[in-house]
């Protein structure tokens, strides 16, 4: 009798279950792979590029046609004048040539050297273009009669145009003159601590004011659903309504913040709250907590609930105070959550960009990182320059998902 | 330590920051809903609710007392020596309004922290009870504070123009008597702003995105749940990984690669856009989600001669139906909110959505009442739709993780 043995290796009904669950994953890493992966790899390749905003159009021939002279009787002489240009300052163009049809009823009388005529269909070639070159191409033509009954003028057909520009994209010129624009000077650095400030500062705030939040709401009582249906607003409103409506309470001149200090006899003159040094940086950052504790506040409590009530009634029981119970025995419980409540809010924290650049645009040092790549690549024009600052974060970002995956994905399964 | 913890000093020092707490917010309340000034007095609160806090903390004279205490408070008040100043531009009677809702919520909720307190010595228990009190009362108050008074400065805003706003900044009062031409910021809007267009884009945008990534997720996080593969572990840490990718990263290479395509002010390359970032969201709500669902009934589907797909669509799907209403709100608001490609992909007035033509009025030229009005509209249908699905919302909210 043969030996029995199991079988090794992955089997057919294996096999297709596999199969089938990369086909059902197909959809989504093609899409991610499109707008994720391909951007990402995107922004690692223009930081080493030095491309500017208005390298983003291609160098192109522009070619405007018009007819000059009397155009009234049979016999007329006149020209068709072809003005054409590179459009771009610093790039050739190679490969230029044009195609046109002249209209019926224009008796070409002379043809320039680079043109030739097949028909109606006139076609020249002009070869290698310098930078912002300029030049007018005129063909003398006589009127016919067929071009007065015709109605037909020569712009009324598009001129095709080809050349062919190399852009600074997809060249071989790189320079590591973004990365070292970015890094030198006392501003990167200044960037980086404000940064720091914002994420640090803004995610232990947001963790606490939602602790303190959770504690409130912690018991059941008539209208707790509609509290925490309230204190969520601030997460669920649009950011650049809530952004605003911080900017006109806090407004120097007219916001209703200073009225009412003044009111209360706390300041005597209106305070600049979101155009000052270093009050701009705390108040963004108060802003960050504002919106954010109503995540920690819901997560916090949605573990509190499920934490057994009989324990505290043995505490209780057993004589602790009720800031010994929370110390004691809540706190430890939910240690978990909120470490990766921590770990998680810092990264976007980190990553913020609109709420920043909403209230002050980055001005009156509150310039985080994120908002740096906009400045410099819309603000400065400069775009190798944003994409170094963008795979500045990107590089911190990979640091901290590693830190995240190695120390906190056990703690909740992720 | 030990001498805070007797009857008199513990009501004393309660009373007194909790008669701060409320003048402050007595005095903000009412100078935001009649414009006049009232201030608290910091050092008269303090003084006047030391005293009110000992009487009431040991119940002196009952009820009869409690109700003497509150006649003294508003009194007090009324004639400026209260923990509340009026102004004397104040109207005599929101003046004694102010000092009536401050003696009566002084009283009825000072009553509430100091309720169980004996006399004397008091043990640690009770000690904290009170502070815990006091603390849960003042966190009401300051939670409640915090998130209404930017909404409601931002729909009272909406509804005044530039000329009242700057004579008096506190003055929310609304006058009532002009009827329909409140809302005139409102009519200007959508008449002479194209809100209504943007409106409808944004909308359309969003229900589109919601679509899309519910075709994309639902199969992708069957997948990762339930069907055993190679490389489903890293795969599902890539999610993860993946939905930390911050935007304004991929936002520079998206804008170079719109510009070059003609995407840019397209609301295509929008509605390409929003479903990618919102997919890793979807599927890790959507597969956690289906963990949870019992793996029996599938097998019994399989069983019965269902494909995996029939499975999906007859079985896991209509179980699922409350997670995935959960998950399409969550993502219909990230969509219905989303600012940053916005803004930068569409320059285009006509193709604007909310929160692009919201940005559009930030400009000098333009009201504020106008700002304000827009952001009205943009939060109201989303505030709506919170309110009213807020069971499904939070849920959602907890099992997706934090997305922000």
């Amino acid at each position: 009798m043969a030996q029995a043995s199991p079988p090794t290796g992955t089997g057919p009904l294996a096999r297709r279950e596999a199969r089938l669950a990369w086909q059902l994953l197909l959809p989504t890493i093609t899409a991610v792979a499109l707008v994720v992966i391909l951007p990402l790899l995107a922004i690692f390749w223009i930081s080493v590029k030095p491309v500017g905003l208005s390298d983003l159009r291609a160098p192109e021939v522009i070619a405007r046609e018009d007819i000059r002279g009397d155009t009234e009787a049979v016999g007329d002489a006149a020209n068709i004048r072809y003005r054409l240009r590179n459009s771009s300052q610093d790039r050739p163009i190679s490969g230029v040539s044009l195609t046109d049809t002249i209209p019926e009823g224009l008796a070409v009388q002379e043809l320039d050297p680079r043109c030739a005529l097949d028909g109606r269909a006139l076609s020249c070639t002009f070869g290698e273009w310098e930078a912002g070159f300029r030049d007018t191409l005129l063909i003398p033509v006589t009127i016919e009669q067929a071009y007065l009954d015709n109605d037909l003028r020569p712009q009324d057909s598009p001129v095709e145009t080809t050349g062919s520009a190399s852009s600074v994209l997809t060249d071989a010129t790189f320079t590591f003159e973004n990365f070292t624009r970015i890094f030198s000077g006392e501003e990167f650095f200044e960037v980086l601590w404000v940064t720091l400030f914002y994420t640090v500062f803004g995610t232990v705030g947001a963790l606490l004011v939602g602790l303190f939040a959770a504690l409130l709401l912690n018991k059941s009582f008539k209208g707790q659903g509609i509290l925490r249906g309230l204190y969520l607003f601030p997460y669920v409103a649009p950011v650049i309504a809530v952004a605003f409506a911080w900017l006109i309470l806090f407004d120097p001149f007219s916001g209703s913040a200073n009225a009412l200090l003044i009111q209360m006899g706390i300041t005597d003159q209106s305070i600049n709250f979101f155009g000052e040094r270093p009050l701009a940086l705390i108040m963004v950052t108060i802003f960050e907590v504002w919106r954010y504790f109503p995540l920690s506040f819901l997560f916090i409590l949605a573990r509190m609930q499920s934490i057994d009530s009989d324990m505290y009634e043995a505490a209780d029981m057993d004589g602790a105070s009720p800031f010994q119970q929370f110390w004691y025995l809540s706190v430890p419980q939910l240690l978990g959550i909120l470490s990766v409540l921590f770990l998680l809010r810092f990264i976007w924290t980190f990553n913020k960009f609109d709420d920043i650049f909403l209230l002050t645009g980055g001005n009156a040092g509150t310039r985080t990182l994120t908002v740096n790549v906009y400045e410099q690549a819309f603000a400065i024009s400069n775009i190798g320059a944003g994409a170094a600052v963008a795979v500045v974060i990107f590089c911190c970002l990979l640091l901290f998902s590693i830190l995240f995956l190695k120390y906190i994905s056990q703690e909740e399964g992720l | 330590m030990k001498m805070l913890r007797h009857n008199a000093v513990t009501s004393a020092i309660l009373g007194a920051l909790w008669m701060v707490v409320l003048s402050t917010t007595i005095a903000i309340v009412m100078s935001f809903a009649t414009g006049d000034p009232f201030r608290p007095h910091i050092l008269l609160s303090l003084i006047w609710g030391g005293s009110a806090g000992v009487i009431l903390g040991r119940d002196l004279g009952g009820r009869i007392g409690a109700v003497l205490v509150a006649v003294a408070i508003a009194a007090a008040c009324l004639l400026g020596l209260g923990p509340l100043l009026v102004g004397v531009e104040a109207s005599a009677f929101s003046a004694s309004v102010a000092a009536i809702l401050l003696a009566l919520s002084f009283v009825w909720s000072s009553v509430l922290i100091l309720n169980d307190l004996p006399t004397g010595g008091l043990t640690r228990h009770e000690f904290e009870g009170a502070v815990i009190r006091f603390l849960t009362g003042f966190g009401y108050i300051f939670f409640t504070a915090i998130v209404l008074i930017p909404f409601y400065v931002m729909v009272m805003t909406s509804l005044k123009n530039q000329a009242e706003l700057m004579q008096n900044p506190l003055d929310f009062s609304i006058d009532l008597s002009q009827g329909w031409a409140l809302f005139r910021s409102y009519d200007e809007l959508f008449t002479q702003f194209n809100f209504g267009t943007y409106l409808f884009n944004s909308f359309t945008i969003s229900v589109l995105t919601v679509f899309i990534t519910l075709a994309f997720a639902i199969p992708g996080a069957y997948a990762v749940a339930r069907l055993r593969f190679r490389g489903r572990a890293a795969f599902s840490r890539s999610i993860l990984l993946i939905y930390m990718v911050p935007m304004i990263v991929l936002a520079l290479p998206i804008y170079i690669g719109f510009s070059m395509t003609g995407l840019r002010n397209s609301l295509w390359g929008i509605v390409m856009i929003y479903p990618v970032t919102t997919i890793p969201v979807a599927l890790y709500m959507l597969q956690g989600y289906f963990r949870g669902l019992p793996a029996e009934i599938e097998e019994a589907g399989l069983m019965d001669g269902l494909s995996r797909l029939a499975v999906i669509w007859k079985i896991t799907l209509p179980l699922s139906l409350p997670a995935l209403a959960s998950v399409s709100l969550y993502i219909f608001m990230i969509a219905w909110n989303e600012f940053l490609l916005a803004f930068m992909l569409l320059d285009d007035p006509s193709r604007f959505t909310l929160t692009r033509g919201i940005a559009s009025l930030n400009s000098s030229e333009i009201p504020r009442q106008h700002l304000m009005a827009g952001s009205v509209v943009a939060t109201v249908p989303i505030m709506a739709l919170f309110l009213g699905l807020e069971r499904f919302m939070t849920k959602g909210l907890t099992a997706g993780s934090v997305k922000g």
